[in-house]
């Protein structure tokens, strides 16, 4: 195989590995849940931590659903 | 003096004015659909069902974190956010593009949700004007 051959397709694998850590770790910033009590208490409830998992499920349904 | 305000018009006001929100469904004590923006009846349906089912998720996860009763949620994920307002014996739930501005938000549905049961009279609250370009925030 030419050198030239593996050189772009390990910078395509590359690439493509260091864009889905990204967005992993975008998505841990990012996804979460915010609940909000009448009294004024809030709680916030972030990805990977097991009881949001299940919620960020169904909210990402509800987006796909309502695009 | 305040009176009535039709759900489909605080609707049409809702989306004329957030331009954050994506799609919006309002709905009574019933569990009933008063207004929509979601064009499809069955969607529509299983949007509700699923607003209903993650209400009751955060329900149970409000109780177990010992805290009042719920009154609004927003749930962020990468490709955007699904916000649920009650009061009343009313429920708005609204999906918006990714990393809304959430304060605005949640004011927009809870001002949509008021204006249902009571329309500002001469003398009432102010509305808030805001046109509908990019980012207003």
């Amino acid at each position: 195989m030419p050198r030239k051959l593996v050189s772009a397709l390990m910078l395509a694998i590359g690439s493509l590995a260091g864009s889905l850590v990204y967005r992993r770790r975008v998505a841990r910033k990012v996804e979460r849940v915010d609940l909000y009590a009448e009294d004024g208490s809030m709680a916030s409830i972030a990805a990977g931590m097991p009881d949001a998992e299940r919620l960020l499920t169904l909210a990402r349904e509800l987006v796909a659903l309502a695009r | 003096m305040l009176r009535r305000m039709d759900a489909a018009q605080a609707l049409a006001d809702l989306t004329e004015i957030s331009s954050q929100v994506v799609h919006v469904a309002i709905v009574d004590e019933g569990g009933s659909v008063l207004a929509t923006t979601i064009g499809d009846a069955s969607r529509a349906g299983r949007f509700v069902e699923s607003v209903s089912t993650l209400l009751d998720e955060a329900d149970e996860l409000r109780q177990q974190r010992g805290l009042a009763t719920l009154a609004q949620l927003e749930a962020a994920t990468l490709d955007g956010s699904v916000f649920v307002v009650r009061r009343g014996g009313r429920m708005i739930a609204a999906t918006t593009r990714p990393d809304p501005t959430v304060g605005l938000v949640f004011y927009d549905l809870k001002h949509c949700l008021r204006s249902i049961a009571e329309e500002p009279g001469a003398n009432g609250t102010p509305k808030r004007a805001r046109k509908k370009s990019g980012n207003a925030a």
